[in-house]
């Protein structure tokens, strides 16, 4: 089937299998590799990408299911060589080890920034459960996510 | 997964028709429980017919003395968007963040898990399931493991909820899955429906526990709880909980449902 779609702004045609996961048609027919396929399970979260500004495991969305609609990746997330504020926030706070969650932590912490009012400790672990970190660097990516909220509500 | 045909109909009358022409068709909601089923090869559907973005599905509004959801609301348009807290609550528990921006309160209930959180809360509440041809009670559409009153092709178009006077939701999650090991919803109303206490994740669906509403009519205090218990008999027992802790834990979550309410 064709679909017919936006991703980080541009925009994207291709003809694909009905049963082809999102994440696939990103990293496989768009190149696009910072989305990372951990589990294929939808536990661990590295595959998060938004789809029409929400946060969503890639690894759970056919790509037809994105047809119309919108995709940001991790890829489009900062502004040249220009860091977004988040991934500012991870680099100040070294919120990551061997990175592979990082993409998709990235791509949470966005979404959770945007909508969480205050920077609680509490909702923000909540926000990260569908994020697994195996290095067990958690406690710098909630400092980062801190940040990113104070930085937002001092930015207005 | 195996290959599959994937259409997006135009209306809830289209949504029938493709049903009607599909060898092994199936309608697809957000996808969170469905897409992992295809993984796993447990369903091999010829055709998903996708609901998820439906206008007719998508309403979301107060009606009188009721809350009416679209089935095709998200899990996080609901934690947002209904005036009814602790159902607003149950809602923003599910699963985790990204499965609340893509799964729906209509997959949800047609899919019906046995530890299903939206199964609490519609038999807690004394919802009212709306489809294209009927409306189904909640007391009536649960009927087992993974099993409803929905006919093959019928589709949930809305879920009306009448306002409680109090209503409390507690659970306990499975850290791993985040789905509830048992879940307890307990709603006062003030028609004649009285008190209704639904639990999920013990047995094969979720089920009320005429008891301790009657417990909790005399005195609305998770007081009133103490002394009453649930027979482990029929419980679920798998490698995260006995059907005897389990049994336990509705005494303990009703009673913290009731004071959280």
């Amino acid at each position: 089937m064709r679909i017919s779609l936006q991703v980080n702004g541009q925009p994207v045609q291709a003809e694909v299998e009905p049963r082809l996961l999102l994440v696939t048609f990103l990293r496989e027919r768009l190149g696009l590799t910072g989305s990372h396929l951990g589990c294929d399970t939808g536990q661990c979260g590295a595959c998060t990408v938004h789809l029409d500004g929400r946060a969503v495991k890639s690894c759970l969305v056919l790509a037809a299911q994105a047809d119309g609609r919108s995709i940001l990746t991790i890829e489009g997330v900062a502004s040249g060589e220009t860091l977004h504020p988040v991934q500012q926030a991870f680099r100040d706070r070294h919120a990551l080890q061997c990175g592979f969650c990082t993409p998709g932590m990235v791509m949470t912490a966005l979404d959770l920034v945007e909508h969480l009012e205050q920077p609680d400790d509490d909702a923000i672990r909540q926000g990260l459960s569908g994020n697994l970190c195996r290095c067990t660097g958690y406690r710098p990516i909630i400092d980062a996510v801190v940040d990113a909220i104070r930085a937002r509500q001092a930015g207005g | 997964m195996f290959p599959f045909d994937y259409i997006r109909p135009a209306s809830v009358t289209e949504a029938i028709a493709a049903h009607g022409q599909g060898e092994e068709p199936r309608y697809l909601a957000g996808g969170q429980s469905l897409l992992g089923a295809l993984k796993l090869r447990l369903a091999a559907p010829s055709t998903l017919i996708d609901l998820a973005r439906l206008a007719e599905l998508r309403g979301i509004r107060r009606d009188g003395a009721c809350w009416v959801v679209g089935a095709g609301i998200t899990h996080a348009e609901m934690a947002v968007g209904v005036e009814i807290p602790a159902l607003a609550a149950l809602a923003g528990s599910i699963g985790d963040l990204q499965v609340r921006n893509m799964g729906t309160l209509g997959g949800a209930l047609a899919n019906n898990d046995p530890a299903g959180d939206h199964a609490a809360g519609a038999l807690g509440l004394g919802a009212e399931i709306r489809t294209d041809r009927r409306v189904i009670p909640a007391d009536n559409f649960f009927l087992g493991m993974f099993e409803t009153a929905l006919e093959p092709d019928e589709v949930i178009v809305e879920v009306s909820y009448p306002l409680p006077c109090r209503a409390g939701y507690a659970k306990l999650r499975n850290p791993a899955s985040g789905y509830p090991v048992v879940g307890v919803f307990v709603a006062q109303t003030g028609g004649e429906a009285g008190v209704r206490v639904a639990v999920t994740g013990a047995g094969a669906c979720v089920f009320r526990l005429p008891e301790f509403e009657a417990a909790l009519e005399r005195e609305f205090s998770p007081a009133a709880l103490a002394g009453l218990s649930v027979p482990a008999g029929d419980l679920n027992r798998d490698l995260h909980a006995t059907a005897e802790y389990r049994a336990h834990l509705i005494g303990v979550l009703a009673g913290r449902a009731v004071a959280a309410s």
